[in-house]
């Protein structure tokens, strides 16, 4: 790529995450809400309760612009690369770390692409259930074990929780224009693996830990 | 430069506010270190000069800036409204609707004065064919409940708030191009009621009217704010169609339900376990918390003006 064409693709990224998140507010007036954790220039990973595509373009929108040109969501390749449109959006415009959920032989290890992301110095959005919520009694499925991994492979980076409200209702499986309503984010106090710690114990315990933000488990206890 | 009513208006709004947060800067300056109320007050009084600002920039334009500024407001009002209500994914067409196509045709029908339909179009046709898609839907989970919702929803934030753009519609004899000045007599009057009860009630309050629902809401305020909000409206008899009682007695009938509007939506918040309705409005919550009672007290004001005053 010459230079100018890197030039003009970092603006044309630069534009779509200001008109995403200029969007994402005028639709949910999207608020963050820093309860133990506040914007910093430090590399993180993010990782959120998943219901609906517009997940990661609210989180992300909830960030300092700076942060958010250095943060790159994690989607499923099968959904995201399945279409040229979806590439282009996933790839051209939003910058969206593809992994494969099937792992085989002639595809790069999910795990070995993300590492690679860290590498470079980007933080992370990740979506520990691995797939979109579609239970409406079920808040959080199980986590799957990428953010074990990840905690074990990269301990100097702050893993942060922060709990989504109310965008599945905006933006439900399958629907294309968003239902204009008041969406939160909560940003957990950072956490990290405690040397030891069992993947079992570690992923039941970030998974209490996104849990425990949802602001109406609080009120209703 | 000859000064007419509007100016008079705006000039008094400024005095007034000036001499609020010129108070407020007096008490802060006292304190030693300023209260969370006082903090909260010179939010509120900020947030005023805001409002006032954005509703005289936008009467400066007529019916098309009332109707357009009225539009917003219904938006903000509906999505606090629809977020706080328990809703399913199976509900996803009637929302969207009351976004996309209630909202903007309820105010086609303010601004083409169509005012047979204009009163009829949420409660009879939405309120037949919002429940028929719910039910096309097939979910029965909390169905009446779920329509319930909905409905209030509509009613409250787009049909009840529509009336306040809808009173430039109305032909009084004698009062043509002035009545932008009615929507100012309601506002000032209803949202005057407001700051005065919140006035009494901080100096004066001891028996709260509902203490399960607002302790803040106490009979001294409730009864200092009407009388002296009804003496406001008299005393701006010469913006209005009405002499002098009649201003006070419409002023204290609507601030009587500018005030139960207030209650209601109290009600509402402490079932669904939340203080305010949103955060738009710095100091005051969201914009439902500042609009409570007017959507009440609209509706009322303009059909006692309809129908005493109009040929």
């Amino acid at each position: 790529m010459s230079e100018d064409t890197i030039w003009m693709n970092k603006l044309v990224k630069r534009a779509t995450g200001s008109l995403l998140a200029g969007i994402a507010w005028a639709v949910t007036g999207v608020r963050p809400i820093w309860a133990g954790a506040a914007p910093s220039n430090r590399q993180r990973i993010y990782f959120a309760n998943h219901a609906s595509h517009g997940d990661f373009i609210l989180l992300a929108s909830c960030l300092p612009r700076e942060e958010r040109e250095q943060t790159r969501a994690v989607a499923a390749a099968d959904y995201w690369g399945k279409t040229r449109l979806r590439r282009l959006i996933a790839n051209d415009l939003l910058s969206t770390v593809l992994i494969e959920r099937k792992v085989t032989e002639n595809v790069k290890h999910p795990m070995q692409v993300m590492l690679d992301v860290l590498e470079q110095g980007d933080s992370l959005i990740i979506f520990p259930e691995g797939t979109r919520n579609m239970d409406e009694s079920e808040k959080l499925l199980p986590f799957r074990s990428g953010l074990y991994n990840l905690a074990l492979a990269r301990p100097d980076i702050e893993l942060i929780p922060c709990w989504i409200e109310n965008m599945s209702r905006v933006l439900p499986k399958g629907k294309f224009l968003p239902v204009p309503l008041l969406c939160r984010v909560i940003f957990g106090p950072p956490m990290a693996l405690i040397s030891g710690e069992e993947r079992h114990a570690f992923l039941a315990r970030s998974r209490e830990a996104l849990l425990s933000l949802d602001p109406r488990a609080k009120s209703s206890q | 430069m000859m000064l007419n009513d509007f100016h008079y208006l705006a000039i008094g709004l400024i005095l007034v506010l000036s001499t609020a947060s010129i108070i407020s800067a007096l008490l802060s300056r006292r304190a030693a270190t300023p209260t969370p109320t006082l903090t909260n007050l010179t939010q509120r009084i900020n947030a005023w000069w805001v409002m006032v600002g954005v509703l005289g920039f936008a009467m400066l334009f007529g019916k098309a800036g009332l109707t357009i500024l009225f539009v917003f407001i219904s938006f903000f009002s509906l999505r606090e409204f629809v977020t706080l209500t328990p809703t399913r994914q199976s509900d996803y067409w009637v929302l969207l609707g009351m976004f996309a196509l209630i909202i903007p045709i309820q105010y086609w029908l303010v601004w083409t004065e169509w005012y047979g339909l204009f009163t009829i179009f949420i409660p009879v046709y939405c309120f037949l064919l919002m429940p028929a898609l719910t039910a096309l839907s097939g979910d029965t989970e909390n169905f009446l409940e779920r329509v319930a919702a909905q409905q209030w929803a509509v009613m409250i934030a787009v049909y009840c708030m529509s009336h306040v753009p809808a009173l430039l519609t109305l032909p009084v004899p004698g009062y043509d191009g002035r009545n932008v000045l009615l929507v100012a007599f309601l506002m000032i009057t209803v949202q005057g009621s407001d700051v005065l009860q919140y006035i009494f009630g901080k100096l004066f309050g001891k028996r709260p009217v509902a203490p399960r629902i607002s302790p803040s809401k106490t009979w001294e305020g409730l009864v200092g704010g009407l009388a002296s909000a009804t003496l406001l409206g008299a005393a701006l008899f010469w913006m209005t169609p009405f002499n002098p009682w009649q201003a006070g007695l419409i002023a204290f009938l609507s601030c009587l339900m500018g005030f139960f509007g207030g209650l209601v939506a109290s009600a509402i918040k402490r079932d669904q376990g939340v203080k305010d309705w949103g955060y738009l409005i710095g100091g005051h919550g969201g914009m439902m918390d500042r609009a409570d009672s007017l959507v009440f007290s609209a509706p009322i004001f303009f059909h006692i003006v309809r129908y005493f005053w109009t040929s």
